[in-house]
């Protein structure tokens, strides 16, 4: 299935003010891999996922989405494929109820009113969120936008999903709910995340950026392993990875 | 800000009421937007001095109230809230306008009393006929009903926003101004400027969401259209109640109900 691609080859983007976000990004994601896109604030993964869905377009270098490569014809197919799910759940629901900020995508793609509604209904079953379809959104918490506003983006069938600080603002319960759901989404995953411990169940797979540039690409784990790596990238170990700060002994032998 | 928090607050409660189910609420919005149109019409068209000749109008507001199930307190609270602006607009007209108009025993009205109480009774009637109709209709069908009436779909589309985002706009301005008034210690803080860079800020901020909405938007293919769902029929039901009301405010406006119901009864009396 080359639907489930991702690449990116050279990518760089420069934005109009002169800050150089991207220098020189490539890296290759493949059918069903889960990917965490880590870096301090400021190292340049919000423009990166930007450049995903076609929103941004690279000053140099090119994004590949399967068979895709960003045209003005592809745009919309790409926007299809590529399903974004914003950090503000404020920013994604913008319609006056669930439903139809749910339905808006299926509309947009033109769907009749019977699969707009198969696909609401789907959508909004998949992540427990039926029984808000016809409340507006600001009388949704927190973790029920960002469960409704994963839905706006499922509706449309996407074959990649791409998250920004997925658990951002959210209570430990309702982040852990969260979690659990996206384990069993079976779409390419691409996170950006400051929690690294999500990032360490939810992920085989992290790209390290710094200042614009990957500073690593590998399996989580060793990343996370590697100290030098992460001070360098002023990160830090995940906490289930840390000693516990109470009795010292380490959970995860390393 | 934390009272403007407060009503904005309140003003969902109108969202709530808009979702009832009686037979009033599911009329179609374009009869209640333009029933009420032609209401606000008859009303404000009316002579100056015109005051008795209102009173029958009270009648389309209470129907409204009772066959839309919405509790009364509300409405005249909210009402009353925007009173003091129609009683400072005709302040002035009994200091302006002295002549005599009617006698009452030893009391002699002015002019300026009358048309006074008009502009009042007028904001009364107007104001509580808007609010109903958003209680019994809902901000997004009343937009929706503007667009399907022939508004162009950016205003209607623009009116829909505004009342999505009032909310989250109220909230980020309220948590600015708690934040300036929590490190000025009860003085004036910085006086005017703090409040100019206050504001200043909130525009940015306004414009960095509009900004992210529209990403939002374009990554679900909008395109710049909006599509309606399921739209609603213009019935039968819809055309007894539009041209129903109407004729009757028509009738109101051009005859003086009250002065005639007065006459026969005073005729008959002779």
């Amino acid at each position: 299935m080359s639907h489930h691609l991702v690449e990116a080859g050279n990518l760089r983007h420069v934005y109009p003010d002169g800050t150089v976000a991207l220098r020189d990004v490539s890296f290759r994601i493949t059918h069903g891999e889960s990917v965490a896109v880590i870096g301090a604030n400021g190292a340049g993964k919000s423009t990166l996922l930007l450049h995903l869905n076609g929103y941004l377009a690279p000053t140099a270098g090119e994004v590949r989405i399967g068979d895709l490569s960003f045209t003005k014809r592809t745009l919309q197919e790409i926007r299809r494929r590529v399903g974004m799910v914003f950090q503000d759940p404020d920013d994604q629901l913008f319609m006056p109820t669930v439903y139809e900020d749910v339905a808006f995508g299926p509309v947009n793609l033109g769907l009749s009113p019977e699969e707009v509604e198969a696909r609401v209904k789907g959508a909004l079953e998949q992540v427990g969120a039926e029984h808000l379809r016809e409340r507006p959104p600001y009388r949704l918490s927190g973790g029920e936008k960002k469960r409704v506003a994963i839905a706006t983006v499922l509706s449309m069938a996407p074959d990649i999903l791409v998250m920004d600080e997925p658990t951002n603002g959210l209570d430990p319960f309702a982040r852990r709910r969260l979690i659990e759901l996206m384990k069993d989404f079976r779409h390419t995953k691409i996170f950006t995340s400051h929690d690294l411990d999500m990032v360490l169940e939810l992920c085989e797979r992290t790209i390290v950026l710094h200042e614009g540039e990957i500073r690593a690409d590998g399996p989580t784990l060793d990343i996370f392993r590697d100290d030098g790596l992460l001070a360098a990238c002023r990160l830090e170990k995940p906490l289930s990875m840390q000693g516990c700060p109470v009795c010292g002994i380490h959970l995860r032998k390393e | 800000m934390a009272s403007i928090e407060g009503t904005i607050l309140d003003f969902k409660r109108l969202d709530q009421l808009a979702r009832g189910g009686t037979s009033l609420h599911r009329i179609d919005a374009r009869a209640k937007v333009v029933v009420a149109l032609v209401f606000i019409l008859s009303v404000v068209s009316f002579d100056r001095y015109a005051l008795t000749a209102l009173l029958p109008f009270f009648l389309y507001p209470a129907v409204v109230l009772a066959l839309g199930n919405l509790p009364a307190d509300y409405f005249v609270r909210k009402v009353a809230l925007f009173l003091p602006f129609a009683v400072a607009v005709g302040m002035l007209n009994p200091i302006f306008d002295r002549e005599v108009m009617i006698r009452l025993g030893p009391f002699d009205i002015s002019g300026g009393w009358v048309s006074c109480a008009s502009i009042v009774v007028r904001a009364i009637l107007t104001i509580s006929a808007a609010l109903l109709l958003v209680g019994v209709t809902g901000f997004p069908e009343i937009c929706r009903a503007l667009e399907r009436l022939g508004v162009p779909q950016t205003f209607a589309v623009q009116l829909l926003f505004l009342y999505r985002y009032i909310f989250v706009l109220t909230e980020e301005g309220a948590r600015s101004s708690r934040a300036r008034e929590l490190r000025s210690f009860g003085g004036k803080g910085l006086g005017i400027h703090s409040f100019g860079s206050l504001v200043g800020h909130l525009l940015l901020r306004t414009w960095m969401r509009a900004d992210r909405i529209h990403m939002a938007m374009l990554a679900r293919g909008f395109t710049g259209r909006f599509h309606a769902l399921q739209p609603t029929r213009f019935g039968g039901r819809e055309l007894l109640y539009l041209l129903g009301w109407s004729a009757l405010f028509v009738v109101l406006r051009l005859r003086n109900v009250p002065d005639l119901l007065g006459s026969l009864v005073t005729g008959a009396l002779r």
